[in-house]
């Protein structure tokens, strides 16, 4: 990691057109496997002048419905539902000290930072509706992890290095990720870089799933046979015994 | 250490999972009944979805009940065709029930539907067990014996047609009973990821009127292959078969049953009867507890499974 950041700094110093801003992620893969208990995600990189990083990171969009109980002959049952499309199934930012107080509104909701800022579409319910719904829906991913709950911060040396992580929790979802980088010099967006990162499920878990969802009919018999020879095998074994 | 389960889609302890089969086997083998439905309501307990704990908790019923089954087929306690017939109901029923699992998912009422019948089932059976080893001990105590009972019960139902003759068990009855009882079976089978052993063990002995001896091995025979469509089914139909987890489950299982056969000829019968039922009955109040109880957030969110 350390060789990796001197690299990185070297190609900045060297003088000859400058990118304003450079950055990689310690990795470009999460691998989902077996022993899978979160992972966690640096990013690093260069500018050339000082100004303000931002970091968005997001899942795969993917539609959600949030419902909500209501009391039926004493039991709390599933009534109204709103359906959201293009949740972000992941959503995490990162930025410097006091960007959030410095940057203009409109940028920060073109730039869908914040929880506030994302744009999340209900179908077929207006937004005063839906808005229970919507705090419901974020507030839910925030317990689940998924969401982050706050900003996490990004640290800069001397004007030129920074970095900063972002932690995946074990029930991250599956699929390529977008990771944005900003660098905002008074208010403006200077330099902007988008990087794809894969959370894939890797090893025999993954075999697993692919396996339940791609053949199902012969992950069905697997099971099944698992079972049964399991199950006969330990009354033979006990019987011997 | 963390396991993460590929289907469930959560990483869990893997000696709380294996304590859990272990647990359930131990109880299963002490008060011989299948457990299952003591297993599935834990394992929503500890964060696994609902349709993952049923299809799993079926896929694992087939280890529990095969060695059995097999013991039971060598010493010829299963009425082979009054088995058949129960299990053709089994199948009929364990599709509709994962049809009806489906539809209830989409709609999103399977979470309430799965603890409200376990809060049906359980309850009713915990009750019906602790009056009854409630009985057994002050029997016991004042010294009187049991009062003698009919062994089945002349009504209605023994006037269906399709009567035929079940041999082994000496009966003449309606295919339609077993076939009906069979069908119930599959249907619980497949929403609650339970055999139903508490319930299907008396209806044969006081509905059927079959003799005790091939009750047993019959509904074993019964339950392992509608506890082996039920996992196909959920496989192929909802994806919410665990095998990490069966395995893991499994294991803890038999062991545990093994253990609990053994520790049965030793433990007095009606106390654990009455522990037994102690126990259903506090599974059943927690569910139902659930159900009533305000909850912390009244809105819960779920991906949408593009169809």
């Amino acid at each position: 990691m350390a060789s990796a950041l001197l690299a990185l700094f070297a190609l900045g110093g060297r003088g000859d057109a400058q990118e304003p801003l450079l950055a990689d992620l310690s990795n470009h893969l999460i691998a989902v496997t077996t022993g899978f208990t979160g992972a966690e995600l640096l990013l690093f990189g260069a500018i050339e002048q000082p100004g303000d990083i931002a970091l968005v990171v997001r899942g795969p969009p993917t539609p959600m419905t949030v419902r909500r109980k209501e009391r039926f002959v004493g039991v709390w049952v599933n009534e109204a539902s709103v359906r959201f499309k293009d949740v972000p199934s992941f959503y995490g930012i990162a930025a410097t000290e006091g960007f959030v107080e410095r940057a203009p509104p409109a940028l920060l909701r073109s730039m869908q930072f914040g929880v506030d800022n994302l744009r999340l579409i209900a179908e077929d319910r207006n937004t005063a509706e839906a808005g229970p719904f919507r705090a419901a829906l974020v507030r839910r991913m925030k317990q689940d992890g998924l969401f982050g709950a706050g900003i996490e911060p990004v640290t800069v040396l001397a004007d030129r290095l920074f970095r900063t992580s972002v932690w995946f929790p074990s029930n991250v979802p599956t699929g390529i990720y977008s990771v944005e980088v900003y660098f905002i010099v008074d208010g403006d967006i200077a330099s902007a870089q988008t990087t794809p990162l894969s959370v894939s499920r890797l090893g025999i878990g993954a075999e697993v799933f692919y396996l339940a969802h791609r053949q199902a009919i012969i992950y069905g018999l697997v099971a099944i046979l698992m079972a049964g020879s399991a199950g006969w095998l330990a009354g033979f074994i006990f019987r011997k015994g | 250490m963390h396991i993460y389960l590929p289907i469930a889609e959560l990483s869990i302890d893997v000696l709380l999972l294996f304590g859990l089969g272990f647990g359930v086997g131990l109880l299963s083998g002490v008060f011989g009944v299948g457990g299952g439905f003591l297993l599935t309501p834990l394992l929503i307990f500890i964060g696994v979805p609902p349709p993952v704990a049923v299809g799993t908790a079926a896929n694992q019923m087939i280890a529990s009940s095969v060695s059995g089954m097999v013991a039971q087929l060598r010493r010829g306690n299963v009425d082979i065709k009054m088995g058949l017939v129960l299990l053709a109901g089994g199948l009929v029923g364990s599709w509709i029930g994962v049809w009806l699992f489906g539809l209830l998912a989409r709609l999103g009422q399977i979470d309430l539907v799965i603890q409200l019948s376990y809060v049906v089932f359980l309850g009713s059976i915990g009750s019906l067990m602790g009056v009854e080893a409630s009985r057994a001990i002050l029997r016991k105590q004042s010294g009187r014996p049991a009062p003698p009972r009919r062994l089945h019960e002349h009504t209605w139902f023994h006037r269906l047609p399709f009567k035929a003759r079940f041999r082994r068990s000496r009966l003449y009855i309606s295919a339609l009973l077993p076939l009906g009882l069979g069908l119930l079976v599959g249907v619980i089978a497949s929403i609650l990821g339970a055999g139903g052993g508490f319930f299907t063990l008396p209806a044969m002995i006081y509905l059927l009127g079959m003799p005790t001896s091939v009750v047993v091995g019959t509904s074993l025979f019964q339950i392992t292959f509608v506890a082996a469509n039920v996992t196909f089914l959920q496989a192929v139909t909802n994806q919410s078969v665990d095998v990490v987890l069966a395995l893991i489950l499994l294991v803890g299982g038999v062991i545990g049953a093994q253990i609990g056969s053994r520790w049965a000829m030793r433990l007095p019968g009606e106390q654990l009867r009455g522990l037994l039922a102690a126990l259903v009955l506090g599974v059943a109040i927690k569910l139902a507890w659930d159900l009533i109880a305000r909850p912390d957030d009244l809105y819960s969110i779920v991906a949408v499974v593009p169809q």
